[in-house]
């Protein structure tokens, strides 16, 4: 490891315009010209669309233009870009989603028309003066409900309310194996809904050049390929060469920029309407109602038993509240991204999942940092560990009896993955030497006696990351590949600009991957620039999520790097007089095998392009592009142990001790990767004990702000140990596996059972999340 | 109708005409071009748009422009010592306190007025403090490392 190469804490580069407050966002850029775009929202969940009237507020000061659905009528819908088939074998009901609504309104907040004024506060005022006529429908909000008789039907293509009923594994093969088990553990819980809140607001400026023909978006957006990719394809807004999309500094995603939505689909179609760029910046409150939503499952989950503790087998029944419409990517999240992820790290031998995809009057729902991989680990998780609870066995004890072992791999889980490596009993030892297990009866003693009740709780999850070999996810209804780019181009002067698809909105990729150009190629880490976000820089792209940054897009650089590698031999060998098998490359120099001839890598570059005495036939430059797909999926795994203390009186729950103990295989950057972890942890935290959306009986969003919505702040959770247990993979070339979302994924669970294990002495069986004091205090009152 | 307003801005004279209902936080952004504080939320609650008022920690967006008359205002643009960052910016960048950078300069020109009363504090005065501050990406744990190094530094 060199001190920039890979695996070095090497602080970030792009820190200092953010310290400094120089980071560009999409909501720091103004055009000349530019004008400003108010959204008018439906203000109910599920009405008929009679009339609008724009009559008064198209003649206020600064209007250019009011446009509502039927004027958009050539633009196409919103799509859902992942296809499921269901248990009938018929595709999955996706109904049409119009950037504006058209005839009728299917959640509150969804936009009805849009008004462009000069300012911003005269869009504001005209969009207050634009007239809707709703005729009031009776909203579905409870998904458990959505499919029952009589229940009111939001779209005429999804009778019932039902998108899909999907199933993975063989039912009656796993209700056998339950008929003959020693013991069943049975729970009923919901995975609470959550509003994935990046800091930074969703955000757009369109920009129309009539001399070219050419568009600009400028959005906060995590995959600006795949957004002028499906503005292009689907809505026909402009073909591809004509669209460019950027995505400049991003404040954060959790897979909330990922989709394409409405707003970014008006911007565009009406910059070339008004002939001027046009800004919408979302308002928080907007964010609330209009943002893809995460989560949001309610589960009935059983795991069989055998007299030793094994786990024969795992049954689990889903309903998914998709929201009002199909989001991009929505219908992977409670599928391919959840019940393949049902075996945990154990080595159950049948697994049944079934998942009923309904629509509600309420924004849709879609990945959010885990995406149906959060959702898997607290089934699993919970289970497990009320099955310890039940049947008398330590909770850690009975994970370890049912890990797949280290000897296993390459293991074939009964849901549709293959698990490539992993040391899961290593890193629950070193889980519980972090977390101080053999010291907990003492402390919870100590609490007792303080009168307070103190739990631990265990999270030995499982993720599927390094989104995702593309002929895998295409046999699952992908409507996309899922390879990475990467372009590794040498100026003459010897420094290196890497242009990759993936995107960075906080993760540091123009620090981690100079670090790994710099590792692979010899080349100063100083001397690397990497270029993220525009599609007129950048090949092509499928941007950040998944955690698929390092494994899929590091790969791709390996591969660029290994091109250039292979191309500078051919030089070096010609300019130093030797065959190019003598030509051995290391530290960033061509060296002939057994001599002290070489030459480095920036006089490589120079040669290629000043190609004066040069290999017969080669191309002059250096410049080299590389697209990889990968192999297989990547599995990082942990255990994580949280231990809580509850004060019986209030109800209050405090996080004492949070331990985590990764394998993300190979780590390039340390000092990011515990980043990652930290803030992972922070949300699932908020999962677990501070944040819902809820919606009241009339589809009214009523937490829908910071004030309503509980946040986690910074006195609501502890500082956490980190530590890693890394097997590389040796699926890609960096043997990386993917750290992104393993934080949000293991917490939940983590928390919960620590919660319940608190709670168990006082009686309580069970508590939902987000477990708060009124919850807390609530259960123990009851069980009393 | 519009109103005038004077202040001092990160050690500048500026005036502006400015609509009654403008905040102080659009005027910077959009009246000055200092983009560097930013608008989180609409409620006051995210902190992403703290800057100082004469010395004290303000949300910007809680305060009309016209209330900043004769105010001598800093942001985070007016931190650093030219190319030399201030203490604190430097233990944010040490500390990897900080990942999509939105939060950052609310939270540093905060954690600046923290250090400013208590120049000592403590991991829970520190975690208490930022009650007024959201970050969706750190999880806080190497924020409040990064103020606790900060103020190490600012000691000397």
């Amino acid at each position: 490891m060199t001190e920039q190469g890979i695996g070095a804490a090497v602080a970030r580069r792009e820190d200092r315009r953010f310290v400094t407050g120089q980071g560009h966002y999409t909501d720091d850029i103004n055009r000349r010209g530019q004008t400003h775009a108010c959204f008018v929202r439906s203000p109910h969940a599920h009405a008929t669309l009679n009339g609008v009237d724009t009559a008064a507020a198209g003649a206020m000061p600064g209007v250019r233009a009011i446009f509502v659905g039927e004027d958009m009528a050539e633009v196409g819908p919103l799509i859902c870009g992942w296809a499921i088939t269901d248990v009938h074998g018929e595709p999955f009901r996706a109904p049409p989603h119009p950037a504006l609504a058209i005839g009728k309104v299917n959640y509150a907040g969804e936009a009805v028309a849009v008004v462009i004024a000069d300012t911003l506060e005269q869009a504001k005022d005209a969009a207050a003066a634009v007239e809707v006529d709703y005729g009031l429908l009776d909203a579905v909000v409870d998904p458990a409900q959505a499919t029952a008789d009589g229940q009111p039907q939001i779209h005429e293509a999804a009778p019932g309310n039902l998108s899909f009923e999907w199933a993975l594994g063989d039912k009656a093969a796993v209700d056998a194996v339950f008929d003959g088990a020693a013991h069943v553990t049975s729970l009923e819980f919901a995975n609470n809904r959550l509003v994935p809140n990046a800091m930074e607001p969703r955000a757009c400026v369109a920009e129309y050049d009539a001399g070219s023909g050419e568009h600009t978006l400028h959005i906060a957006s995590q995959n600006p390929h795949v957004h002028r990719l499906v503005m292009s394809a689907f809505h026909g807004l402009a073909p591809e060469h004509k669209l460019r999309v950027v995505a400049p500094d991003v404040g954060g995603g959790f897979g909330s920029k990922i989709f394409i939505y409405a707003e970014e689909v008006v911007l565009t179609w009406a910059a070339s309407r008004v002939r001027r760029p046009i800004k919408w910046t979302a308002e928080r409150s907007e964010s609330f109602l209009t943002d893809a939503h995460g989560r949001d499952h309610a589960t009935t989950a059983e795991l069989a038993l055998d007299s030793d503790g094994k786990f024969l087998a795992m049954r689990v029944d889903t309903t998914a509240n998709m929201g009002a419409y199909l989001s991009t990517f929505a219908s992977a999240v409670p599928t391919y991204l959840y019940a393949t992820l049902l075996a945990g790290q154990y080595t159950t031998g049948g697994i049944y999942c079934n998942v009923k995809a309904v629509f509600t009057n309420t924004v849709p729902v879609d990945a959010y940092r885990g995406a149906g991989r959060p959702e898997a680990a607290y089934v699993v998780e919970r289970l497990v560990e009320a099955a310890a609870a039940e049947t008398g066995r330590d909770p850690a004890e009975l994970r370890k009896t049912n890990f797949v072992p280290a000897d296993a791999f390459p293991y074939e889980t009964p849901v549709i993955m293959q698990y490539d490596c992993g040391d899961f009993a290593g890193s629950m030892d070193q889980a519980l030497d972090l977390a101080g297990y053999s010291g907990f009866q003492a402390r919870k003693a100590e609490s007792k006696a303080g009168g307070k009740l103190r739990g631990i709780g265990f999270s030995s999850y499982i993720e599927a990351c390094g989104v995702a070999p593309s002929a895998a996810a295409g046999s699952l209804g992908a409507g996309v590949g899922l390879w990475e780019s990467a372009n590794i181009r040498f100026n003459p002067t010897g420094n290196v600009q890497l242009f990759t698809g993936c995107h960075s909105h906080g993760q540091g990729h123009e620090t981690a991957y100079a670090q790994i150009v710099a590792d692979k190629l010899g080349v100063p880490y100083e001397q690397v620039e990497v270029i993220h976000g525009d599609s007129s820089k950048i090949p092509f792209g499928m941007g950040t999520y998944g955690s698929r940054s390092a494994a899929v897009g590091g790969s791709a650089i390996v591969k660029a790097a290994d091109k250039v590698i292979e191309k500078g031999r051919k030089i070096a060998a010609h300019t130093l007089e030797a065959s190019e098998d003598d030509i051995e490359f290391a530290g960033g120099n061509f060296t002939v095998k057994g001599t002290d001839k070489a030459m480095n890598i920036a006089e490589v570059a120079f040669t290629a392009y000043v190609p004066h005495n040069y290999p017969e036939g080669l191309e002059p430059g250096l410049d080299e592009t590389a697209f990889y797909d990968p192999l297989n999926f990547s599995f990082p795994a942990g255990t994580h142990v949280c231990e809580v203390e509850v004060d019986p009186e209030t109800g209050s729950v405090s996080i004492e001790r949070y331990a985590a103990v990764d394998d993300f295989g190979v780590l390039i950057n340390p000092l990011i990767v515990e980043g990652q972890v930290h803030g992972g942890i922070g949300q699932g935290v908020g999962q677990a004990m501070l944040e819902h959306a809820v919606y009241d009986g009339a589809g009214q969003l009523v937490s829908g702000s910071y004030m309503d919505y509980t946040m986690p702040r910074a006195d609501d959770v502890p500082s956490y140990d980190v530590g890693f247990n890394g097997v590389p993979s040796p699926l890609n070339p960096l043997g990386v596996k993917g750290c992104g979302e393993a934080g949000a994924i293991a917490a939940p669970a983590a928390v919960m059972n620590a919660v319940h294990d608190a709670l168990r002495d006082v009686g309580v069986g069970h508590i939902e999340m987000p477990a708060t004091p009124l919850r807390v205090w609530q259960a123990i009152r009851d069980a009393a | 109708m519009t109103v005038s307003v004077s202040l001092t801005v990160n050690g500048e004279a500026v005036s502006a005409d400015v609509e009654p209902r403008t905040l102080l936080v659009q005027m910077l952004r959009e009246g000055l071009g200092l983009t560097g504080t930013h608008v989180g939320c609409d409620t006051s609650q995210c902190g992403a748009c703290v800057v100082h008022v004469d010395g004290e920690s303000v949300k910007a967006c809680t305060m009309l422009a016209i209330q900043a008359e004769g105010a001598d205002v800093k942001t985070i643009e007016g931190v650093a010592d030219g190319d030399t960052l201030h203490p604190m910016q430097q233990a944010f960048h040490e500390n990897h306190g900080l990942q999509c950078g939105f939060c950052t300069p609310g939270m540093i020109m905060s954690a600046l007025d923290l250090v400013k009363n208590n120049p000592d504090p403590t991991e829970r005065e520190i975690r208490e403090w930022l009650e007024g501050n959201l970050c969706r990406c750190t999880g806080y744990h190497n924020i409040v490392k990064s103020i606790d190094a900060g103020a190490r530094a600012m000691r000397g």
